[in-house]
């Protein structure tokens, strides 16, 4: 079975599966026939498999083509695991596949839901084939079901893990477009917030904020928080803080469109109103910037 | 290590060149302070642009030069505060009230020669 190398970014499986090999010897043999019977039946399990999806209506988002192409390389790298007792080679496939199909809009039902399937038609092949000696079936189903429900568990985790991954790269991707700071005019910043703050956000804001004083060689900035409805504690005072940075760099901050909540909350925790310039609205404060760095808007109708 | 102090017209330039200790922040408030009144100054300028640290140590001695400076008749500005150094600052609570700053070293002339024009009087 072709492995796919793993991607260098990905970070390593968080937790680790202990081989089944360390039981007892007899349940390895009974493995070992076990497999044997699952590569001798091969084609024709795996068909009543793909059957069996298609009828239980998963993975609709995929052509018949597909599901068979992804139903045999599940089979082989299954089949392996059960050879095998090692479920590194198929963690790393279930993350394959789910990066595979995970952009296709294929749930998590649907990926538990064919594994789940794969259990049971294999199962099934086990019933019919040890029919007549209900001792050994029963001693089969031993080795097999622990094994079953250990690689069902591996490839939900695989796929849980990988879209948790996606979700973080896009939280990352979101985040780091909702803090902009925009230059209006030469030495003039503003930094619109949109949005709840949190901590985490306020913090990558505030080393943002004073990035760009320093790359714009910024003489005033307005922040700009209409669109912020209320902040806690620790947020304001990394407010007040953030403003006493940019002081140090040598900026001034106006805070504009601060909403009766922040008010409050401002007040509550004793903010110095020497150190906090604030405005009422974003026009109100990129006037005053203005003012502070010199120039003077006049209409043209006026100039002429 | 010895902070150099340059003379500009009436304006003194300290540049911060390296990490300092605390003996050479309190030899550079003696200096700086001595040099004042020896070269007639009206400002001065300490550029920390080379500090990737200010401990409360460094910025209680930097306040105390500014406000002792400004006693002796010049104004000061600190100039090239690092965004890192300044957010650690003020988390620290280590902001430096009454004292001017400025992004780096052209700005804290700017705003110097400015000051200095716009107040003929001292």
């Amino acid at each position: 079975m072709a492995q796919r190398p793993m991607p260098l970014d990905r970070a390593p499986a968080t937790h680790q599966l202990a081989p089944i090999r360390s039981q007892t010897g007899p349940t390895a043999e009974l493995l070992h026939e076990l497999v044997a019977h699952l590569r001798q039946h091969r084609t024709q399990l795996r068909e009543e498999w793909a059957q069996n999806i298609t009828e239980a209506r998963l993975l609709t988002a995929m052509t018949k083509d597909e599901i068979f192409a992804e139903a045999t390389s599940v089979y082989d790298n299954y089949v392996e695991a059960l050879a095998t007792g090692t479920f590194e080679a198929l963690q790393t496939y279930s993350r394959n596949l789910s990066e595979r199909i995970i952009p296709r809009g294929v749930e998590t039902n649907e990926v538990v839901g064919i594994v789940l399937l794969l259990r049971d038609v294999l199962a099934r092949s086990l019933f019919a084939k040890y029919r007549a000696d209900f001792a050994k079936l029963d001693r089969i189903l031993d080795a097999y079901e622990p094994a079953a429900n250990r690689i069902a568990n591996t490839v939900a985790v695989g796929f849980v893990q990988e879209r948790e991954r996606v979700i973080r790269q896009q939280q990352e991707a979101i985040r780091e477009l909702s803090t902009p700071v925009l230059q209006v005019r030469e030495r003039l910043l503003i930094l619109p917030i949109i949005g709840a703050i949190d901590p985490q956000r306020a913090r990558q804001l505030t080393e943002q904020l004073l990035r760009g004083i320093r790359t714009n060689r910024a003489k005033v900035v307005v922040i700009d928080i209409t669109g912020v409805a209320a902040i806690d504690v620790s947020v304001a005072n990394h407010l007040v803080q953030t403003v006493e940075a940019s002081r140090l760099l040598g900026a001034t901050v106006i805070v504009t469109g601060l909403s009766p909540e922040i008010a409050q909350t401002l007040v509550n925790i004793g903010v110095d109103l020497g150190k906090m310039n604030t405005v009422g609205d974003l026009q109100g404060g990129i006037e005053q910037a203005e003012r502070l760095l010199g120039y003077k808007v006049v209409p043209l109708v006026e100039a002429n | 290590m010895e902070v150099p102090i340059l003379k500009q017209g009436e304006i003194l330039i300290a540049t911060v060149q390296a990490a300092l200790t605390d003996s050479d922040l309190l030899q550079l408030r003696r200096a700086l302070v001595e040099k004042v009144a020896q070269a007639r100054a009206r400002g001065i300028i300490i550029d920390v642009t080379a500090m990737d640290v200010m401990d409360s140590f460094a910025s209680r001695t930097m306040r105390e030069m500014a406000h002792m400076i400004r006693l002796r008749g010049a104004e000061t500005v600190i100039v090239g505060i690092q965004p890192d150094v300044a957010f650690a600052m003020v988390q620290l609570g280590l902001s430096m009230v009454g004292v001017m700053t400025a992004l780096d070293l052209e700005e804290g002339l700017e705003y110097l020669h400015r000051s200095l024009r716009g107040d003929p009087s001292r």
